[in-house]
C-alpha cells in the first residue's frame, strides 16, 4: 500500500505545480502547460488505482483517453492563443477582456 | 316533394326583399336606372313564388294544411326562446297578397316616383317593408310577429317621411310612429302576461296552454286587450285612428301598399291569428272597437275634400269591419275582407294616385304651384279623359260599396250576417249590426260621392281638362288587373254565385273553435251566420242602393244640394270636416299636459338632481380621486415601485466588484469553492 501512496503524493505534488501554474502565469502558454500538468496528475491517479485496485486496465483506458482529449484541448487552446496574439498582439490572458464590459 | 316547397318558398320570399333592400341601400345609386330593377326583380320573384305556393295550396285542397319549422334563438340555462316559421292557408294566401300588392306598387312607383331624388332609397324601403311584413305573416310566435311588427313600423316612418323636406310630412311620419308606440305598449303586456303563465311564444304552444287552463279569466281578457290593442295601433282603429290619414303625406303608392292594403291588415291578421285566445269579454271589445270605427270613420269621409283622405277615413272604416267580425267570432269573414279589401282599395288608391299624378303635370304645365292637386274640388269631368283609371276606380268602388258581382258585396255580406247573427244571439248588442249598416250605407255614399265629384259633372278648372292624361302604361298596368280582381268570380272559383261566399276559400280557411271556454263553436258561429245571412243581405244590398242613390241625386241630380246640407246641419258638417276635432283634443288634453308635465320633470332633473346630486357626487369623486392620486404617487409610486428598482441597482452595484475579468481569480474562487465544499464534505 505503501507503493500506492507514493505515486498519490507525486499525482498531488504534479497538481498542485500544474494550478499554481495556472493562478499565477499570465502567459498564456504557460496557462496551457498548468492545465497539462494537472491532466497528468489526475492520469497518474487512474492508473496508480487501476493498478492497485485490481481493475484489470480501466484506468489506463482512461488515462489514455484524457491523453487524446488533452491533445485536441492543448490544439484548440494554442490556436485561441494565436488568435488572441494575432488581434491583441500579446498572449497576457488578462488582456483578453474585451467581453468585460 | 310537395311537402318541403312550402317551407323553403317562404324563406325566400322572406329574404328575397331584404337582399333587394341592401343592394339598394348600399349600391343602389351607383346601379343603372338607380337599381330599380333590383328591387322589381326580387319582388315579381316573390311574386311567382308565391302564385306557384297558392297553386300548390289549392291543388292540396287541405283545410287543416299546416307546417311549421323553428330554431333557437336565445339559450342561457333553462331560459329558451325559439322562433319559427308556420305555413298554413292563411299564410299561403297573405303572402300572396303582400307579393301581389308589393309587385303593382314597385311598377307603379317606377312612373309615380320618375326623377324623384331619394328613388333609389325608395325602393330599398320598400324592399325593407315587404321582408317586414312577410315577417309578420310567418311568424309562428308572437316574440318574432313583434321584432317584424316594429321593422313595419319603421319602415312606415321611413316612407311616410320619404318628402321629408315638408314639415307636414315630416310629422306624420313621426305621428303615425309614436302612435303606434302607444298600441305596441298593450301588445308587449300582452305578450309577457302571456309568456308569464305559458312560457312560450308559439301559438301552438299558447293555444294549448289556454285550452289547459294556464291562464284564464280577467287575466286572459287582459292579454287579449293587450294583444288587441297592438292590433288598434296598426290598423288604425278608434282612438288611435288618427296616424292613418295624416300617413297620406307619403307617396301615393306607398299609401296603397301599406296603409291601405298590406301594413294595416297586419293588426286584423294578428286578431285573425290570436282569435282562438279572445275571451268573451275581449271579443265585446273588439267589436265594440271595430264597429264604432266603421261608423265614425265613414261620417268623417263623407265630408273630405282631400281625394286620399276620403281613401284615408275609408281605410280605417273597413278596417273596422274587419275588427268587427272578429270580435263577433266570424274571424274568416275578417281575413276574407282583408282579401278582397287589399285588391280594391290597393287599386283605388293607385286610381287615385294616377289622378293626381296626372293633375300635377296639368297644374305644372300651367306653372300653377298653388293649386292643391288632391282637392276634389279642382277636378271634375276627368271620365273621358281617363277611361282606364276611372273604369277601373269603378270596378273597386262598386267593391267597396258592395254591390253584388263584385268582391266587397261577398265579404262584406259575410261580416254583416256575422254581426246580425250575434245581435240576434245577444239582443243587448244590438248597436253592433246598426254600426255595420250604417257604415254601409255612408260607404256607398262618399265612395260615389269621390267617383262623381273626380270623374263626372262639369270641370271645375276648364283650363287644365285639355293637360289631364291617362297615365302611363306602367300605371294603368296594375290598375287594369286589380280592377279585374274586384270581381266576384276570382273569390268563389270554381263556384258561380255571386249571392254566396261558398268557393276556394271557404273550402280552405275554415274557421277553428276557440280554446277559451264559454265561447261558442266554430259551427254555432257558421250556423247562426248560415240562418242571418239573407236577411243580411237584403239590408246590405238596400242600404249600398241607399247610399249611392243618394250620393247620384245630389252630386248629378242636383236634386239636393250638398251646399243646403252643410247650412242646414253647419255644426256636424264642422264635426265632421274637421275630424271630430280629434287632433285639436289629443293636442289640448294629452299633448300639451304631457309637455308641462314633461317640463316640471325637466326642471327637477336639471336643477335639483342634476346640479345637487349629480354634480356634488362628481365633485366628491374629484376630491376623492385627488386623496388616491397623492397617495399613489407618494406611497405606491415614490416608495414601492421606485424602491424596489432602488434596491436591485444597489444590489448590482455591490456585486459587480467581484467580476473583476482576471482568469487568476476566476480560478482562484474556484479551488477556493472546491476546497471549502471538501472541508464540509469531510465532517
Amino acid at each position: 500500500m505503501d507503493q500506492l501512496n507514493n505515486y498519490l503524493f507525486i499525482a498531488a505534488a504534479l497538481f498542485s505545480i500544474g494550478l499554481f501554474g495556472v493562478m499565477t502565469r499570465r502567459n498564456g502558454i504557460a496557462v496551457l502547460m498548468g492545465v497539462e500538468l494537472i491532466l497528468n496528475a489526475a492520469n497518474i491517479n487512474f492508473v496508480a488505482f487501476s493498478h492497485f485496485g485490481g481493475m484489470n486496465l480501466d484506468g489506463h483506458i482512461f488515462a489514455l483517453i484524457v491523453i487524446v482529449l488533452a491533445a485536441a484541448e492543448a490544439a484548440v487552446a494554442l490556436a485561441i492563443v494565436i488568435n488572441i496574439y494575432n488581434n491583441l498582439n500579446t498572449i497576457n490572458v488578462d488582456e483578453a477582456s474585451r467581453m468585460k464590459e | 316533394m310537395m311537402e318541403n316547397i312550402f317551407i323553403k318558398y317562404s324563406l325566400l320570399i322572406l329574404f328575397l326583399p331584404l337582399a333587394a333592400f341592401v343592394i339598394q341601400i348600399f349600391f343602389g345609386k351607383r346601379l343603372p336606372r338607380q337599381g330599380d330593377w333590383v328591387s322589381i326583380g326580387a319582388i315579381s320573384t316573390t311574386l311567382v313564388l308565391a302564385i306557384t305556393m297558392f297553386v300548390a295550396m289549392i291543388m292540396k285542397d287541405d283545410p287543416d294544411f299546416y307546417q311549421e319549422a323553428s330554431f333557437t334563438w336565445l339559450d342561457m340555462g333553462d331560459f329558451e326562446i325559439r322562433l319559427g316559421f308556420l305555413v298554413d292557408n292563411i299564410t299561403v294566401i297573405m303572402l300572396l297578397v303582400v307579393a301581389l300588392i308589393s309587385t303593382c306598387t314597385h311598377v307603379f312607383s317606377t312612373q309615380y316616383l320618375k326623377g324623384d331624388i331619394r328613388y333609389s332609397r325608395y325602393f330599398a324601403y320598400l324592399g325593407l317593408f315587404t321582408f317586414s311584413m312577410n315577417g309578420i305573416v310567418l311568424a309562428n310566435n308572437l316574440m318574432s310577429m313583434y321584432m317584424f311588427w316594429e321593422l313595419v313600423g319603421v319602415s312606415s316612418y321611413l316612407l311616410i317621411g320619404h318628402w321629408f323636406e315638408k314639415d307636414s310630412a315630416a310629422n306624420a311620419s313621426k305621428k303615425a310612429f309614436l302612435t303606434n308606440r302607444v298600441g305596441d305598449i298593450g301588445f308587449f303586456i300582452g305578450i309577457m302576461l302571456i309568456y308569464n303563465a305559458i312560457g312560450s311564444f308559439a301559438f301552438s304552444d299558447i293555444f294549448d296552454g289556454v285550452s289547459s287552463g294556464l291562464i284564464a279569466g280577467s287575466t286572459l281578457t287582459l292579454a287579449g286587450i293587450g294583444l288587441f290593442m297592438g292590433a288598434m295601433g296598426k290598423s288604425s282603429q278608434f282612438p288611435l285612428h288618427i296616424w292613418l290619414p295624416d300617413a297620406m303625406e307619403g307617396p301615393t303608392p306607398v299609401s296603397a301598399l301599406m296603409h291601405a292594403a298590406t301594413m294595416v291588415a297586419a293588426g286584423v291578421y294578428l286578431s285573425v291569428r290570436i282569435f282562438p285566445i279572445l275571451t268573451p269579454d275581449a271579443l265585446l271589445v273588439v267589436a265594440y272597437v271595430g264597429g264604432f270605427t266603421a261608423l265614425f270613420a265613414a261620417s268623417i269621409a263623407i265630408t273630405q275634400t282631400d281625394i286620399k283622405k276620403v281613401l284615408a277615413y275609408s281605410t280605417v272604416s273597413q278596417l273596422g269591419y274587419m275588427i268587427l267580425a272578429v270580435g263577433t267570432g266570424v274571424y274568416t269573414a275578417a281575413f276574407f275582407h282583408l282579401l278582397t279589401h287589399a285588391m280594391f282599395k290597393a287599386n283605388l288608391f293607385y286610381g287615385s294616385g294616377s289622378v293626381i299624378h296626372s293633375m300635377h303635370h296639368a297644374l305644372h304645365e300651367k306653372h300653377d304651384h298653388e293649386t292643391d292637386p288632391q282637392d276634389m274640388h279642382n277636378m271634375g269631368g276627368f271620365k273621358d279623359r281617363m277611361p282606364i283609371t276611372y273604369w277601373s276606380m269603378l270596378f273597386s268602388t262598386l267593391a267597396i260599396a258592395g254591390v253584388p258581382l263584385f268582391s266587397g258585396f261577398l265579404s262584406k255580406d259575410a261580416i254583416l250576417a256575422g254581426t246580425l247573427s250575434f245581435a240576434q244571439h245577444h239582443p243587448a248588442h244590438f248597436l253592433l249590426p246598426v254600426f255595420g249598416f250604417a257604415a254601409a250605407a255612408m260607404t256607398a255614399f262618399y265612395m260615389f260621392r269621390m267617383m262623381f265629384l273626380t270623374f263626372h259633372g262639369k270641370p271645375k278648372m276648364p283650363d287644365i281638362i285639355d293637360d289631364i292624361h291617362e297615365s302611363p302604361k306602367e300605371m294603368t298596368g296594375p290598375l287594369i288587373l286589380l280592377g279585374t280582381l274586384s270581381l266576384f268570380i276570382w273569390y268563389t272559383l270554381p263556384y258561380f254565385n255571386p249571392m254566396s261566399t261558398h268557393g276556394w276559400f271557404t273550402d280552405l280557411v275554415v274557421p277553428s273553435d276557440s280554446v277559451v271556454p264559454g265561447n261558442p263553436s266554430a259551427q254555432q258561429i257558421e250556423e247562426g251566420a248560415h240562418h242571418a245571412h239573407h236577411l243580411a243581405m237584403y239590408i246590405s244590398i238596400a242600404v249600398a242602393v241607399l247610399g249611392i242613390f243618394l250620393s247620384w241625386f245630389t252630386y248629378i241630380k242636383k236634386g239636393l244640394s250638398a251646399q243646403a246640407w252643410t247650412d242646414r246641419f253647419g255644426f256636424l258638417y264642422d264635426w265632421s270636416f274637421n275630424k271630430y276635432y280629434f287632433d285639436e283634443n289629443y293636442d289640448k288634453y294629452i299633448y300639451q299636459p304631457s309637455f308641462r308635465l314633461a317640463e316640471r320633470v325637466a326642471w327637477i332633473d336639471w336643477e335639483l338632481y342634476d346640479r345637487y346630486f349629480i354634480n356634488g357626487f362628481g365633485r366628491l369623486t374629484n376630491w376623492a380621486s385627488k386623496v388616491t392620486g397623492k397617495f399613489d404617487f407618494d406611497v405606491i409610486d415614490q416608495f414601492i415601485v421606485d424602491g424596489t428598482g432602488r434596491m436591485a441597482a444597489l444590489f448590482g452595484r455591490k456585486l459587480k466588484t467581484i467580476q473583476t475579468g482576471k482568469l487568476q481569480n476566476y480560478v482562484l474562487y474556484v479551488t477556493a469553492g472546491i476546497i471549502i465544499l471538501m472541508v464540509i464534505q469531510s465532517f
